[in-house]
């Protein structure tokens, strides 16, 4: 695989450094969920990192965590912030954590989190507009555009036009899977988590995934991911790692953490 | 890269306290909010959210700790340090405050147009045909037909006054809203296009918010951040998803895990 991207020799956009995390269930007795002890993974610019494993090992904690969605126990998460620095996510601000979120990691989750009353459109839109206030002429170009370029990616993810205006909440898994998706990579940003990005998608729209993942990794982005089809991890995956390597030794068992955890 | 310590925060809460008797209400309570963040305040009935919300609105003065506010001028203001006269001018102009009973917010024996019309009054507009024109716009602005601008709120819906307690708090543009459980008096679907235009507007006007709920899923379609408050303490805060998907302290997993989900 050819590596040309310049960020791959200096710092990775990604530094997982000695990370653990236990849930511990406070009205359970105090139980104790132990998911990784001093988990180490970097994923430089250009990569594709797919996280193998059985379900219930904390891949999508992984993920999580990386998201500062779940806090770690202990260790160091370093991103290469888009607006430049080096950020350790486990000592930011929320405030911070709310700008790296915007403007440098991406996250598909499995399911859309539904707005209500919220257009397809613009649902997809809101990442260009989020930064944007005020309301002046400016701000109605910039939704304008944003528009625009929603439609574009609603287009190519296959999404029919009648449905554009109308709020996600009563549309079908895969379509729901498909703004999520159309929503999470409009902004380019450096940093894609991707959760079973194409787990309810017909082939041509998991097709259409793979092509992306294909060009965010050719813009320079890093990706770590989770795939359940095998024939996916293999078309996007530039290297594979078992999540059983960073599992604890006191949790060799698959636990079932985030599910079991109060959410 | 932004670094805090670069710009200064909106509002800057350090230490208030706030006793009633031999009752401590508000233990000392401390976060930094910043232009555009929407904060929630999240916590059990008598968990001492309000007491909070009123403390630092300038509406209750604690027993201890300062209230910072970035005034427009630059300068940093401890809010009760000021006189009473420059707490009100506060309050009707970069301020905002919505009650959960709008009949406390509003007017409810003049028209919607004097009650969106007054702040601005209170600044020195005296032009009728404009303070008409800004009512109309804004009475639009929060899905109220304009023919309605001659009523009094009183015959409006529970949702209507709601949406007017909004627009009369927004006329003057201000920076930072105080909400106190601004849904929790309505029906479920008048509560979600409340939620959804409370979403929109802080989003386009970039309104910092703190906002008290007992609702969790109001702080999670709102709130950049939450606090969660346990007999006058904050137990736990953080973004809040990571407060609602990761709690941590035994109070949040109870509050989290007690949640039915449709």
């Amino acid at each position: 695989m050819s590596q040309d991207m310049t960020s791959h020799d200096f710092h990775p956009i990604l530094s997982v450094r000695g990370v653990s995390k236990r849930f511990v269930l406070h009205h359970q007795h105090g139980a104790v969920l132990p998911v990784f002890d001093r988990a180490d993974l970097d994923v430089h610019g250009g990569e594709c990192v797919v996280l193998d494993g059985p379900s219930g090992m904390g891949k999508s904690t992984l993920l999580k965590l990386v998201y500062a969605n779940y806090r770690p126990t202990a260790g160091e998460i370093w991103v290469q912030s888009a607006t430049g620095g080096r950020i350790n996510l486990c000592e930011a601000t929320p405030r911070e954590l709310v700008d790296l979120r915007r403007h440098t990691i991406g996250y598909v989750s499995q399911f859309l989190r539904v707005i209500p009353r919220v257009s397809a459109l613009d649902v997809v839109a809101e990442p260009l507009t989020e930064d944007l206030a005020g309301d002046g002429e400016s701000l109605v170009l910039a939704r304008e555009a944003a528009r625009e370029q929603a439609g574009q990616w609603l287009t190519r993810l296959r999404i029919p036009e009648r449905l554009w205006t109308l709020p996600p909440a009563t549309f079908s898994g895969g379509e729901q899977q498909r703004i999520n998706i159309a929503r999470s990579l409009i902004k380019p940003r450096p940093l894609l988590l991707l959760d079973e990005p194409t787990a309810s998608l017909d082939k041509a729209n998991t097709q259409t995934v793979i092509e992306l993942i294909a060009e965010a990794r050719s813009r320079g982005a890093a990706l770590l991911g989770i795939f359940h089809d095998g024939a996916v991890a293999e078309a996007v995956a530039t290297r594979r790692v078992p999540v059983a390597s960073f599992r604890s030794p006191t949790a060799a068992a698959p636990a079932t953490t985030p599910e079991g955890v109060p959410a | 890269m932004m670094r805090d310590h670069l710009s200064a925060p909106l509002l800057r809460v350090r230490g208030v306290a706030k006793r009633f008797g031999s009752f401590t209400a508000l233990h000392e309570a401390s976060f930094d909010l910043w232009p555009g963040e929407v904060l929630a305040v999240v916590g059990e009935s008598g968990s001492g959210k309000s007491t909070l919300l009123n403390a630092i609105a300038a509406r209750l003065k604690p027993d201890a700790g300062s209230v910072q506010y970035l005034m427009r001028d630059g300068s940093l203001r401890d809010v009760h340090g000021m006189s009473q006269a420059q707490q009100r001018l506060l309050g009707r102009t970069d301020w905002g405050f919505v009650h959960q009973n709008p009949a406390d917010g509003l007017r409810m024996d003049v028209s919607a147009g004097a009650n969106v019309g007054e702040r601005l009054m209170g600044l020195g507009q005296r032009h009728y045909g404009q303070l008409r024109t800004t009512a109309e716009e804004w009475l639009q602005r929060v899905e109220i037909d304009a023919i309605r601008i001659d009523d009094a709120p009183r015959t409006f819906s529970g949702g209507m006054r709601q949406r007017l307690q909004i627009a009369r708090n927004l006329v003057t543009r201000p920076r930072l809203v105080f909400m106190d459980e601004p849904t929790s008096g309505l029906d479920v679907s008048v509560q979600a296009r409340l939620l959804d235009l409370l979403r929109q507007l802080t989003r386009d006007l970039g309104l910092a918010v703190v906002i008290v709920t007992h609702d969790l899923a109001v702080a999670r379609l709102l709130a950049h951040r939450m606090v969660v408050m346990q007999r006058g303490r904050v137990v736990e805060s953080g973004l809040t998803d990571q407060v609602l998907d990761d709690p941590q302290h035994p109070y949040t997993q109870l509050l989290v895990s007690s949640v039915l989900q449709p």
